[in-house]
């Protein structure tokens, strides 16, 4: 790959000091990738990349600013930094802005297993013949399986670097491989219903079965078929971990300094408080071996850690980068993420909602009449109120069982009274993606339709 | 700065010291194995941003990129790899790793002869951009921004205002010989405001425009101070909300952003791609009724200045203006190349990529329904009861069974022919191939967005505009939580 000479950022770093800078922190990232589909067992596309970028933060004492390039050639690199301190120069100085306290920078920090001992990027020929495997189960699960918008297999290596003026440095890489299919299920009324279904890991190995993959995406197309719409009311929601993942990163997102500083949280000033049912703890855990969202340092260079952002019920901490940490008198977390050429972000590493006991069986068994979530589109989440309205879809339940599929209806509710309202939380917690939840019931929520 | 790029067809071959002959060396490696098309896409995109919270500038950014796409197509398969480093050895390696796309089964491709300078059209021809604005005057707009939301009410709480300006420089060159080049300014104005009340909590309001435009367009009307106004008042209005109610109603969208409806509702699925698969719940439905007669639905890419205008598409085909829905009558499809040829279509100039590392797709640009006869006030007037949503958040569709979403941040009670309680946000749900049946009535007042869409389609995103005159919609589920 396309590694950058560790001297680079040494350079960089007294670049930018020589313009003037009082402090500079630098970010170098490069990768490679391949993606391949197909699509009706026939070949669709190809794609290979390989790209590096390189960012950088100047202070010039409590102003900052941030750039990023894609071109390398020193003579260039030179202007580009004396750009950026003389930006610096001209954004208004801000007391909370700076490095983190040096203290908090690790000496030392474990592998965690991010890249795959034995697979670099997999080639464009086993790429098509997985995706091929895949897209082929999932157009032979069913006759009713017609159509298909076909499979895609991708791999990728990345590595990053991060070095900042008061000596910190380090870097790591990983690799990560996903597979997806998406067939589509047609019912006698010509109506079409798609299915998705993927699988995603930093090891190969960890992947699941091609043709599982394929089958489950078949099945999700074909419980859709014949979905009709529900008259408007009022019902408790069970929502698939799929679907439940998602309110955990809702929650997250009001949890994160940014959001809270600005007074654009409804979980501003509710650190310590009862935010959800007592049952439920939310871990945020970036040392897990192995994960997707695992990081041995943050976008800041601090140490990453396990905690719980929710523990039962309670909330137990923000997730804060430094800029935040200092606006709210608190300390950071190690939860900086950082885009190339950005100011640091606050984001979670590994979340999720601890594991119940139920069989997500056992949970649709307690409800007379319900709705089971399986797809939520749209962006009606209103992270200042917590006002929740998406449009939703899924099988009713009636007596205990899945019935009949449901569509063109929304859920809506309140953050804050969902999470106090989750009566139930499954056994059934899988690690697909780097947030993620067991199935969940919502004693009850507004169910729109006809 | 974008002044000097008079042509900007040179500026790619004089930056990486190319020349057509190389180029046209390139393509034809490309072609190698029978493939019946490739093209190369060069661009250069730099981008400045600032952003104000708590009333000092105190976010400043700059960024650069530069590379080049090699595509090869080979009847409905695409091969496409990129570099950021552009030098004649990593693009034929990029040229070798596309063509395995093709399998030596088509025809012996002719070689490949630059020629033909595509004409595009001149839709923003700026004296000069927002980059070249001192820095310094930049902030100032936004501390002014910060001072009129503050002064607008007691209860606000917070402001945050950014700007974002870019320069994009394109250039395509295709094995017909075609090369067309352009450079693409944007930018836009954003304001975001919070307010605050003992008992009511806090509510968030926002607003923002911006286009292909120059800076003086933010001083034109004191848009700047407007942006700022409608921000503050959205979010003291809210302050006020009532929860929204639940179910099917008569709703009426307000002029303008609300075209996030035609957006969602059809224009997706009327893209050429899904309908060359048939996964989409128009496939197969031209000439058919999907609309009410009031209803003509256009996308129109050759607006000038506008957010979703461009000049060629990235693909240098001129962009253009295409009836998606003529008095109710499905008509058109949105194409790119490949889709318009395999379906035996023309090209219509929606073929976009968010940059040189995506290969294009069909694409909107600016969509829009035609105005009708009512006024405004006839509409509202004609609602027992119902709602009256005059600004949205983010929409989405599934293309496939054609349930579409949007999700009103500032929206009415309509009590008995009147404009009555604000309502909190809620997500309208309905179904692409017949919300459109259901519109009753079509104002005079069309309007465009203010120029703040991005569209998202398959983990690209491109900026778009949408427009609509005040529509009345004769049953549509909105999703609140009153019964």
């Amino acid at each position: 790959m396309n590694q950058f000479e560790p001297a680079l950022a040494e350079w960089l770093l007294s670049e930018a000091r020589a313009c003037g800078a009082s402090a500079a922190e630098v970010l170098l990232v490069s990768g490679e990738s391949i993606a391949a589909g197909v699509r009706k067992g026939e070949v669709e596309k190809l794609k290979s990349s390989r790209e590096r970028r390189l960012g950088i933060r100047v202070f010039t004492g409590q102003s900052s600013a941030t750039a990023s390039t894609a071109e390398f050639e020193r003579e260039s690199l030179a202007a580009f930094i004396a750009n950026t301190v003389a930006m610096a120069r001209l954004t208004a100085p801000d007391p909370a802005s700076g490095l983190p306290d040096p203290r908090l920078h690790p000496q030392h920090w474990p592998d965690l297993e991010l890249s795959d001992p034995k697979h670099g990027i997999v080639n464009a020929d086993e790429a098509l013949k997985l995706a091929r495997a895949a897209e082929k189960a999932a157009l032979g699960a069913d006759p009713r399986i017609k159509n298909s918008e076909g499979a895609e297999f991708s791999s990728g290596l990345y590595a990053i670097q991060f070095a900042n003026s008061q000596g910190f440095g380090g870097g790591y890489a990983g690799t990560s491989f996903n597979l997806g299919a998406a067939p589509i299920a047609q019912s006698d009324d010509g109506k079409m219903q798609q299915g998705y279904w993927s699988t995603s890991a930093r090891h190969f190995d960890s992947l699941e079965d091609a043709e599982a993959v394929g089958r489950e995406a078949a099945r999700r197309a074909l419980r859709r078929l014949g979905a009709r719409k529900i008259k408007t009311t009022r019902a408790p929601v069970v929502f698939e971990p799929e679907m439940a993942a998602g309110l955990l990163r809702s929650l997250a997102g009001a949890a994160s300094g940014p959001s809270l500083y600005k007074g654009a949280s409804f979980l501003a000033n509710r650190l310590d408080t009862q935010v959800a049912a007592a049952g439920v703890t939310i871990v945020d855990d970036a040392r897990m071996p192995a994960r997707l969202g695992s990081k041995p340092f943050d976008g800041e260079g601090l140490a990453t850690n396990r905690k719980n952002l929710v523990e039962g019920g309670v909330l137990k901490t923000y997730l804060l980068d430094c800029y935040s940490a200092r606006k709210l008198k608190l300390q950071p977390t190690g939860n900086a993420s950082r885009g190339v050429g950005e100011t640091p972000g606050v984001g979670t590493t590994n979340l999720y909602l601890e594991p119940g006991a139920h069989t997500p069986e056992a949970i649709i068994g307690t409800i007379k009449n319900g709705l089971y979530v399986t797809e939520l589109i749209g962006f009606g989440v209103n992270a200042v109120t917590g006002d929740y309205s998406r449009g939703a879809g899924g099988l009713w339940i009636e007596n205990g069982e899945l019935t009949y599929p449901v569509q063109e209806i929304t859920i809506a509710g309140n953050l804050k009274e969902m999470f106090l309202g989750i009566e139930m939380i499954g056994n059934d917690l899988r690690w697909r993606s780097s947030v993620v939840s067991p199935t969940i019931k919502i004693a009850e929520m507004m169910i729109a339709g006809e | 700065m974008a002044n000097e790029i008079t042509k900007p067809e040179n500026f790619f071959m004089s930056r990486f010291g190319m020349n057509e002959r190389a180029l046209e060396l390139i393509l034809g490696d490309a072609l190698e194995r029978k493939a019946d098309y490739a093209d190369l896409y060069f661009e250069h995109r730099s981008a400045e941003g600032l952003a104000l919270e708590e009333s000092i500038v105190n976010h400043t950014s700059k960024s650069v990129s530069q590379g080049v796409g090699v595509r090869v197509c080979s009847e409905d398969r695409t091969g496409y790899a990129y570099t950021d480093e552009v030098t004649i050895d990593r693009m034929k390696l990029a040229a070798e790793a596309a063509r395995a796309i093709a399998d030596d089964r088509g025809e012996v491709p002719a070689a490949v002869h630059i020629g033909q300078l595509v004409r595009r059209h001149q839709l923003y021809e700026l004296e000069s951009t927002p980059l070249e604005v001192p820095l310094e005057e930049r902030a100032r707009i936004l501390r002014q921004i910060d001072e009129a939301a503050r002064a607008y009410d007691p209860r606000i709480r917070n402001v945050m205002a950014s700007f974002a300006a870019e320069r994009r420089v394109m250039m395509v060159v295709n094995s017909n010989g075609q090369i067309a080049a352009d450079v693409q300014p944007l930018c836009r104005l954003n304001v975001s405001v919070i307010a605050e009340e003992e008992g009511k909590g806090r509510q968030i309001g926002g607003f923002g425009g911006g286009g292909r435009v120059e800076w003086n367009f933010f001083f034109e009307q004191e848009r700047w101070k407007d942006y700022a106004l409608r921000a503050a008042r959205q979010a003291i209005i809210n302050l006020d909300a009532v929860d929204a109610p639940a179910g099917e109603m008569q709703v009426v969208l307000g002029p303008g952003w609300p075209g996030i409806l035609l957006h969602e509702a059809i224009g997706h699925g009327l893209e050429g791609d899904f309908n060359r698969k048939g996964v989409s719940a128009f496939s197969n439905r031209i000439g058919q009724q999907v609309a009410s007669t009031l209803c003509t639905v256009v996308d129109d890419g050759t607006i000038p200045n506008r957010r979703g205008t461009v000049n060629v598409d990235d693909e240098g085909t001129p962009t253009s203006r295409t009836t998606l829905i003529e008095k109710g009558i499905l008509r058109g499809y949105l194409q790119d190349r490949m889709n318009a040829r395999l379906m035996k279509m023309a090209p219509t100039g929606n073929g976009r990529r968010e940059s040189f590392a995506h290969a294009p797709m069909p694409r909107m640009t600016n969509t829009f329904m035609l105005p009708g006869e009512s006024t405004a006030d006839e509409i509202i007037k004609s609602v027992k009861h119902g709602l009256y949503a005059v600004s949205f958040g983010g929409g989405q569709v599934d293309i496939t069974n054609g349930k579409f979403v949007f999700s009103a941040n500032e929206a009415y009670l309509i009590e008995d022919g009147e404009v009555t309680k604000p309502v909190k946000g809620a997500t309208l749900i309905g179904n692409g191939p017949d919300v459109l049946t259901k519109v009753s009535m079509v104002g005079n007042d069309l309007a465009l967005d203010s120029g703040i869409g991005t569209c998202g389609k398959d983990g690209q995103s491109v900026p778009v505009g949408v427009g609509l005159p005040t529509i009345r919609i004769d049953g549509i589920t909105v999703g609140g939580t009153r019964q």
